[in-house]
């Protein structure tokens, strides 16, 4: 489905909480197969960017999204797409893994089988554990529920959840923050293979886990005007960003100075 | 000049004369629910034991025809009443015999028994019989006449079990239901309505859903089956009104535990696609099981003990049927129509319906130990 240039692109997208701007004037085109990180302070609206990305802010009622999101070239924000469909397309992994309390098997199916999958489970199940490099560690467990894992193998156990419904994209949302060192470890040599069938979007508060795994990195942060709106300060590839960065905002952060 | 050391802080322990009385008083609150449940089991238990343990004497409804010697063992009685029983003891005044054998109105009596001295009784006196309620009988008995010194608990149980089956099948899929609607689709302003309507329903006075069953369901009933299939007092129109009774019972407990289920497990399943009834019926609903399971249980014990539905609407007096349009007592309508008459202390009928009480206890007893189990088994731990 690689008929667009980007696999997402966003024009003007404003995100508001109630009455509240969190986001505004966002404009990113994110490649096809890569890793684009989104980095930034604490409360400049990475997740919320993230989440708009699969329109997983509308669970929320307040919240309310403007500008437009092209995905693979579709507003995904046009009245007649169904966000059930973008989700599908869009998966995502979340910043506490959060298996579902079934068996690790069922973890995997279940998400497939929603969608229509009517081929092979047991295949579809190991490719997706496999794809995941947690194969070797469950194969002989599936039937033990996921949440009996240790936190890095949920996490995992997460990721082959997504890729089992094959999706486009996987937003990542600050997926190693409650991992240890190991296991972020295996979570970011893990990103590495999968950036080569999906485009990937990791929010991370960690700028060495930025700088050690994405092609691109985006960085946001607070306006200045005093509205804590979030915005969009500077995006390049990664190597510049953190080598030579364009903003003194952005240099600043990255060297550590706030945030 | 010397640097003046600064005081020592005291840190010798301090008797907190408040905290001590009301960790005092907390203790001896749940001490005293300790107690309370004690005695009732004890009370329960000890009239219970009167009814199975001790001998007692129902009349038998045969007077002498004529007087009889103490040595006399054939003589003749009245023939009105139930049948005496060979091999039964019978008693006349203070002295107990044992049937021998039986013709007509001539009975034969091994006198003097139990100890009992034999003596000289006069025409007209009437035989008592023993009854020695055992637990099979109780158990397994398909009729419940204490007063021809039947005791048997299956008709009383059967209308019980049936009220609250009704009652169950009309609660678990409504109240899921709405508790479904309020936790997962319903927005903060509807569910702040609709809550407080739901929780007025569990204020409702029973009596009143007695009557409701009776002058509203009933001929409801009546109407779509026909007056010649439903009685006037039947089961099902109590079990439908005991269902809707424990209706908000089922919701609120079920909707608390949906509502516990953390976001990220539904952010999860919308992350795949999911829709909103797919993440509702196969990811929300399994994670909450124990606590939905609990819920039932809980209710189901509180059907079974629900009175005052039962004994205005579903029928006075103990009939084995599994007939649901029938009119039949259940085990809670029972105690209350007989506890409600005129009886003396100590005879079997009042006895009898501390057995039947002590059932009552023992089966809402065992759901919720059931239930603990099912919460303990099921339980998914959340962070």
């Amino acid at each position: 489905m690689q008929n667009s240039t980007y696999a997402i692109e966003t024009k003007d997208l404003a995100i508001f909480y109630g009455a509240f701007q969190a986001v505004g004037n966002v404009n990113l085109e994110i490649e096809h197969h890569k890793i684009t990180a989104i980095i930034g302070p604490s409360g400049c609206g990475k997740s919320t960017v993230l989440r708009a990305f699969n329109r997983m802010n509308e669970l929320i009622p307040s919240v309310s999204t403007k500008g437009v999101v092209l995905f693979n070239g579709h507003n995904i924000y046009e009245r007649d797409v169904d966000p059930v469909e973008v989700r599908r397309h869009v998966g995502m992994v979340f910043q506490k893994p959060n298996p579902f309390p079934k068996s690790i098997y069922e973890n995997i199916a279940w998400g497939a089988r929603i969608n229509g999958y009517t081929g092979n489970m047991d295949e579809l199940v190991e490719s997706a554990l496999r794809g995941a490099a947690l194969w070797d560690e469950v194969h002989d467990k599936l039937d033990q529920s996921g949440t009996s894992l240790s936190g890095g193998q949920q996490q995992r156990l997460c990721i082959a959840r997504a890729i089992a419904v094959k999706p486009d994209i996987i937003l990542m949302d600050e997926p190693c923050s409650a991992l240890d060192p190991i296991a972020t470890l295996r979570i970011e040599e893990l990103m590495y293979d999968l950036a080569r069938e999906y485009t990937i979007i990791i929010v991370t508060h960690n700028m060495q886990q930025a700088a050690r795994v994405s092609d691109y990195t985006a960085f946001f942060s607070l306006s200045e005007d005093g509205k804590r709106t979030g915005q969009l300060m500077e995006y390049g590839d990664t190597k510049t960003i953190f080598t030579n960065p364009g903003r003194k905002i952005t240099e600043d952060y990255i060297t550590g100075r706030f945030g | 000049m010397a640097i003046p050391t600064p005081p020592v802080a005291p840190l010798r322990r301090r008797t907190r004369i408040h905290e001590v009385i009301i960790q005092g008083l907390l203790f001896l609150c749940g001490l005293i629910s300790i107690f309370v449940t004690t005695g009732i089991i004890y009370e329960l238990s000890k009239e219970a034991y009167l009814f199975f343990g001790y001998q007692q004497w129902l009349p038998a409804h045969k007077p002498l025809v004529a007087d009889i010697a103490p040595e006399q063992t054939l003589f003749e009685v009245g023939t009105q009443g139930p049948a005496l029983e060979v091999g039964s003891h019978y008693r006349i005044g203070d002295e107990i015999m044992l049937l021998e054998a039986v013709d007509g109105a001539l009975v034969q009596m091994q006198r003097g028994a139990q100890q009992t001295e034999p003596i000289a009784h006069r025409a007209g006196l009437t035989l008592s019989r023993e009854v020695n309620p055992n637990l099979l009988e109780f158990l397994t008995g398909t009729a419940w006449e204490p007063h021809n010194g039947r005791f048997g608990i299956l008709p009383l149980l059967n209308s019980t079990l049936i009220v609250s089956s009704i009652a169950i099948l009309v609660a678990l899929p409504l109240g899921l239901a709405t508790a479904i609607y309020l936790s997962e689709y319903a927005t903060p302003t509807a569910r702040s309505r609709l809550k407080p309507i739901l929780e007025i329903l569990a204020g409702v006075p029973t009596v009143v859903y007695g009557f409701f069953a009776l002058t509203f369901m009933t001929p409801l009933l009546r109407a779509i089956f026909g007056s010649g299939v439903v009685e006037i007092y039947n089961m099902a129109s109590a079990g439908i009104v005991v269902g809707i009774l424990i209706l908000p019972f089922v919701s609120t407990v079920s909707e608390d535990a949906l509502s516990a289920v953390p976001r990220s497990l539904r952010e999860a399943a919308y992350g795949l696609g999911a829709t909103r009834l797919e993440t509702a019926i196969q990811i929300v609903l399994p994670a909450a099981f124990s606590g939905i399971a609990a819920a039932v249980i809980l209710a189901a014990s509180r059907a079974i003990g629900e009175t005052m539905v039962v004994a205005i609407a579903a029928g006075a007096g103990p009939n084995f049927t599994f007939n649901p349009f029938k009119a039949a007592e259940t085990m809670t309508g029972h105690i209350a129509r007989i506890s409600g008459g005129d009886l003396s202390y100590d005879s079997l009928d009042y006895n009898s319906i501390f057995a039947v009480g002590l059932m009552l206890f023992l089966m809402t007893l065992v759901l919720n130990i059931i239930s603990q189990r099912i919460v303990r088994r099921f339980r998914e731990v959340y962070e």
